[in-house]
């Protein structure tokens, strides 16, 4: 330890590296866990819920999924508590490891044709334990980071925490991808997709066993042994006006933006392409890896960027371009997908058992395939299309490094040591796992309610109510970011209060 | 600009009780009555998760608002 001219205790420069590595292995380990689940979303409806209805299945997993989003403010109540009271490395300890063993039970959980209505409830109820471990897990760590550092390089240094939810997500992008590819499709829908979830013991063995050597943090030890902790955070935190107020100022003016645009950023364009624009699954997978590797590192540069000329330009640039710019990128994104408007290349047509495959000039692929009454579209996009689509979602990729890098500093400033953890932990929950975690599902209904609307009235050959259908979900982001964005301009301070 | 944050405090308000009207008229109620169990987790949604964080919220948020609890000294 050591302390610097202001008076603060900081850690040495090794040890602060080794803080973000422990911190950042297990908060990645958390993200990992909780999106096998939703990647693998159309696999595990099939599974664990009634088949008869592929549509009523996918959108109860899809409520699973935010059953599993709308916990993490519980998780962050509970778990803040206890990170305020006890300290912050033994409660991310413990959600570390109540994240991996969730994980893990959902792989061992036997399908619905095996144990009946036992398998969605005991599935659901695993989800809601990781949505708990999560909602404690980030505040947590972010804290204990912060806590590590210099106050001058708290983006910078925290930064490396905001990474882990995209290499997480794209960690478990990747894993499906290589479980995919080992074996058979037959392999991989029959017991294949369990080893993801199973694999996720592996790591969190591995990082338990790093992380319990860490420090508590400097300045909550200089807290607790000065007798200043407190003896009941939520109750400083909520049910005073003082604290209360910056709580919901943080959420108004910034995680609830933030989270819109991480969630339309990373999962509502894996969702657009596979459900509104058709392109088959491993090739949507391609384009959102390709994406998110390319713009991780920017988390750092806008995290060191807040540092030089503070959190609220950086992350209000992002929000404002992402209101400015969603609804002409899916649009570019839907016409690159769209084969009504390419040319077919008709003696390239062909038919494979109850499928059609056309081939495009821009060598684009459609295959129809009809099962009674219903036809599937599925698209593949020609290598033209596929970086432009792969460029198109580093542009939204961008936007959620400059809202998302900044955020665990500007959270962690905003309140003092005493209650950080809880007040901190409940307005980014509120914030990404509400609004964010809706965002897929509310953005496809209003997509879906679009075309349903256009489909009735085409039929009485009426004029169309929407122009655009497939841009209608945009609207659920752009609203609640733009509200946030005014909130954030004219209410948020550019230097908080409590950056010792 | 001290001004300006207190008077918005009141558009805080209403958008708070026009989102929370919205959310339970225009959507929860009719997802309840529509008699489809798909329908039920939006619902419930709506009007146990959504409406009290944005109406109670917003409502909350403008109230400090207006009561100048956000001003910055000049």
């Amino acid at each position: 330890m050591e302390e610097n001219s202001a008076g603060v205790t900081v850690s040495s420069k090794k040890t602060l590296w080794k803080v973000i590595g422990a911190s950042s292995l297990g908060t990645l380990i958390e993200w990992y866990d909780f999106y096998i689940f939703g990647s693998l979303a159309l696999i595990i409806s099939t599974k664990f819920f009634p088949s008869d209805n592929p549509t009523a299945a996918f959108l109860s997993t899809l409520a699973t999924f935010a059953a599993g989003f709308v916990v993490r403010p519980f998780g962050a109540l509970f778990f803040g508590r206890l990170g305020d009271i006890i300290g912050r490395k033994y409660t991310f300890m413990v959600t570390l490891l109540l994240m991996g063993l969730s994980t893990c039970a959902i792989g061992l959980v036997p399908g619905y044709e095996t144990i009946g209505f036992a398998a969605p409830l005991l599935v659901l109820l695993l989800r809601l334990l990781q949505g708990l471990a999560l909602g404690g897990e980030y505040g947590g760590a972010a804290t204990y980071v912060a806590e590590h550092s210099e106050p001058h390089k708290r983006g910078f240094r925290t930064s490396w925490i905001q990474t882990t939810a995209t290499v997480g997500l794209f960690i478990s992008l990747a894993v499906i991808m290589l479980t995919k590819s080992s074996m058979s499709a037959e392999a991989f829908d029959d017991w294949g997709w369990r080893l993801p979830f199973l694999l996720s013991s592996v790591m969190v063995v591995v990082s338990y066993f790093i992380r319990r050597n860490m420090d508590e943090s400097p300045l909550f030890k200089k807290a607790k042994s000065e007798g200043n902790t407190s003896t009941n955070p939520l109750k400083e935190s909520f049910g005073n006006k003082f604290n209360f107020k910056f709580v919901l100022l943080a959420l108004f003016g910034a995680t609830m933006g933030q989270g819109v645009i991480w969630y339309t950023g990373q999962f509502y364009a894996l969702s657009f392409l596979q459900n509104v624009c058709h392109v088959d699954f491993d090739q949507t997978n391609f384009i959102i890896g390709a994406a998110l590797l390319a713009g991780t590192g920017f988390f750092v540069f806008f995290g060191w960027l807040s540092d030089r000329i503070g959190r609220k330009p950086v992350m209000l640039a992002g929000m404002l371009l992402a209101i400015l710019t969603y609804r002409p990128i899916y649009d570019r994104m839907y016409q690159f997908t769209d084969v009504t408007t390419k040319q077919e290349l008709v003696d390239q047509q062909r038919a494979e058992g109850d499928a059609i495959i056309k081939v495009y000039d821009d060598g684009s692929t459609a295959t129809w395939v009809t099962e009674g009454a219903t036809t599937t579209q599925t698209v593949h996009v020609g290598r033209s299309a596929f970086w432009s689509i792969v460029l198109l979602v580093f542009i939204q990729v961008l936007y959620v490094t400059m809202v998302y890098g900044p955020i665990a500093a500007f959270l962690v400033e905003m309140f003092p040591v005493r209650i950080r953890y809880t007040s901190m932990s409940l307005p980014y929950h509120v914030g990404n796992g509400i609004f964010g975690g809706l965002l897929p599902a509310v953005a496809t209904y209003l997509v879906t309610k679009a075309q349903v609307a256009n489909t009735a009235v085409q039929q009485a050959s009426e004029a169309l109510p929407y122009d655009k259908p497939h841009l209608a979900g945009l609207w659920y982001p752009i609203l609640i970011a733009g509200v946030s964005f005014i909130i954030g301009l004219l209410y948020l301070k550019n230097k908080n209060q409590n950056v010792q | 600009m001290n001004t300006i944050k207190r008077i918005l405090g009141v558009v805080w308000i209403i958008l708070g009780l026009v989102a929370g009207y919205y959310l339970i008229i225009s959507q929860a109620i009719p997802q309840f009555t529509s008699g489809k169990t798909e329908d039920l987790v939006p619902a419930i949604i709506y009007t146990f998760i959504l409406m009290p964080i944005i109406t109670g919220g917003l409502c909350i948020f403008g109230w400090y608002a207006l009561q100048g609890e956000y001003n910055t000294s000049e």
